[in-house]
């Protein structure tokens, strides 16, 4: 049986009168990545946002660790689950040594402001992410990758056993996709992090997904390993894409190709 | 746990964490010690300049000679009311400007001026109330009411926002503008008192004025401090804050209550001197970087410095005829105009 620390319980989620995400359910498997992946306006992000309760749920709960999350101490949210949404903005000037040292806020107190405990969490998020050489060169200042990793090192400072990432490599360059996904990668083997992310890409969704969920219209659709869930019925299913599945010669994961309409007229 | 993670040597960015930070050190140092220059000069010069001396004299060992009155009952309330008047209004600038994550926005943008200003006027017009240390109390309450009339009207469902309060402010000062214009056009002397009040001035005002409003800028300044941590994460958007564990909706009251006993207290005794809110805090984030918890003191310390340095300015080449209000708003326009051209307004 898998272990869980945050779940959503036949959750109802929405924008004013818009009902995104209705009756859903979703135990995240601790110490290991889940990928959610589906079309536009599905409703991934909104369900991310609801698991991080940035956005409380009309009706249902999400649990953490049993709890009610809208009920627990935000502050004691933040120390176990770290948040990234997508395409944040930081203000004109500002460093990534200072932007990461603000992922340190949920462990201070108005009498504590700055440890040994913070300047080592920083460095080392710094590091991880490459970015050391970086600490005094703005935030706005950077390349769209540099930038990325800066808000993820800044999630890393917050030092959280549950992470929450929507779309942390929309914006990049393949290799640069390829680098932050290793990094949360080495999160998960390396520290036993339970991480959560909205991917567009299928291909590295299934290769560094352990689950891979796929939304529709608000709903989960089907879930498990990417070799279950990745096949030419769902890619037909969900996002209306005619697509051939193989092995991929690198991985050994699903890897979807789609068979575009300009090709099947040749044919 | 945190060694296996490393891509890359962890010193660097220890270093730079260190160096940011004796960078701003020196930079409210800096500050300070302009500060001290301003008050000196502003205790010296005048009408009848007295020699930094005779000042030092006068202040620890007073003989009741011609120096000493004119240090003691004219300068030295003049420049304490314009250091804390320079303080509320450079700090609450930069808190309004960080609330609202908007480089235009001015600490009058809550509706607390024209609070003030009614306040005033019928202090004068209604209750005859015609002394200074009087008529603050009733601007204090008028801009106590209107901040706290914006925040209601302000308030939509999920809370009030910058854009919400902003239009609340605007529509407010809108319609407390007509009413003032409505009482004053029937009183003359109602008329006078405003007409001097609204210019923003920091002479003529006695030492008890400072006491009578320092509990409230005291409190304002505690509320202002404590809010720079959180309105460090607001900055990054409310979903990064709300990650972070910051409870927006209290982190933004906090704000509003710091504005409005800060602003309210500094323009009841001082009337609206404009531009120091406007413009400070975009010089004081060129000095101490985006971060509140420096940048908040910062704008504090340079609005005091600014205040007073216009003042003797104005002493020096007017005789005193021109307040510190037009002298401010006389330097300021075109010094905010020249810092929108040639460096842009930066995103906040």
């Amino acid at each position: 049986m898998t272990r869980t620390r945050l779940q959503a319980e036949n959750v109802r989620l929405g924008y004013d009168e818009r009902i995104v995400v209705d009756g859903l359910d979703l135990d995240v498997a601790d110490e290991s990545v889940t990928v959610i992946i589906g079309p536009n306006g599905c409703g991934k992000s909104t369900l991310l946002r609801g698991m991080g309760r940035l956005l409380r749920p009309r009706a249902g709960s999400v649990l953490l660790d049993g709890k009610r999350i809208d009920k627990l101490p935000t502050r004691e949210v933040a120390r176990t689950v770290g948040l990234l949404p997508q395409t944040p903005s930081a203000p004109a000037g500002l460093t990534v040594g200072d932007l990461v040292a603000r992922g340190r806020q949920p462990h201070q107190h108005w009498y504590r402001q700055w440890s040994a405990g913070d300047e080592e969490a920083v460095a080392y998020a710094l590091s991880a992410t490459g970015m050391s050489s970086f600490a005094d060169r703005a935030v706005d200042e950077l390349s769209g990758g540099q930038r990325q990793r800066a808000w993820i090192s800044m999630t890393l400072a917050q030092e959280t056993s549950l992470l929450l990432l929507d779309e942390p490599i929309t914006y990049l360059d393949l290799a640069h996709q390829v680098d932050v996904l290793d990094l949360v990668h080495r999160l998960h083997t390396e520290r036993g992090t339970t991480v959560v992310m909205v991917l567009h890409d299928l291909n590295l969704a299934a290769r560094y997904a352990d689950t891979l969920v796929a939304m529709h219209d608000g709903r989960i659709v089907s879930q498990g390993t990417p070799d279950e869930v990745l096949t030419g019925q769902l890619l037909s299913d969900v996002f209306g894409l005619d697509a051939k599945v193989v092995s991929d010669p690198v991985a050994g994961t699903p890897l979807v190709l789609p068979i575009s309409a300009h090709l099947r007229d040749e044919g | 746990m945190n060694a296996t993670l490393a891509a890359d040597p962890v010193q660097p960015g220890r270093r730079a964490l260190h160096r940011r930070r004796t960078r701003r050190l020196l930079s409210l140092a800096a500050l300070v010690a302009a500060l001290l220059v301003a008050a000196a000069a502003s205790l010296a010069y005048g009408a009848h300049p007295v020699p930094l001396d005779a000042v030092w004299q006068a202040l620890v060992a007073p003989t009741g000679g011609e120096d000493d009155i004119i240090v003691r009952s004219l300068r030295v309330p003049r420049t304490v009311v314009g250091i804390l008047a320079g303080l509320a209004l450079g700090a609450g600038g930069a808190l309004m400007q960080g609330h609202t994550r908007n480089p235009l926005a001015d600490p009058g943008l809550l509706g607390v001026n024209q609070g003030a200003a009614l306040g005033v006027v019928t202090a004068v017009v209604v209750f005859d109330v015609t002394a200074l240390g009087s008529y603050i109390w009733f601007g204090f309450a008028g801009a106590l009411m209107a901040a706290v009339l914006v925040f209601v009207l302000g308030t939509v469902r999920g809370g009030a926002t910058p854009v919400t309060l902003a239009l609340a402010g605007a529509a407010v000062s809108a319609l407390l503008y007509g009413l003032i214009s409505a009482i004053v056009l029937g009183d003359r002397q109602g008329m006078e008192t405003y007409r001097f009040w609204h210019v923003g001035s920091i002479a003529g005002r006695e030492l008890a004025v400072a006491g009578q409003l320092a509990p409230f800028l005291i409190a304002g300044f505690v509320l202002a401090l404590a809010n720079t941590p959180g309105l460090n994460s607001l900055a990054l958007g409310e979903d990064v804050s709300t990650a972070l564990g910051r409870n927006v909706r209290r982190t933004r009251l906090l704000g509003i209550l710091a504005i409005t006993l800060l602003v309210g207290a500094a323009v009841s005794a001082c009337g609206p001197i404009a531009f120091v809110g406007l413009l400070v805090p975009h010089i004081a984030r060129a000095l101490t970087g985006p971060d509140y918890r420096w940048l908040v003191p910062g704008a504090a310390l340079l609005g005091a410095v600014l205040v007073l340095a216009a003042d003797v300015l104005g002493r020096l080449i007017s005789g005193d005829s021109l307040e510190v209000g037009v002298l401010l708003a006389a330097v300021g326009a075109p010094g905010f105009i020249h810092l929108v051209r040639r460096r842009g307004l930066s995103r906040i």
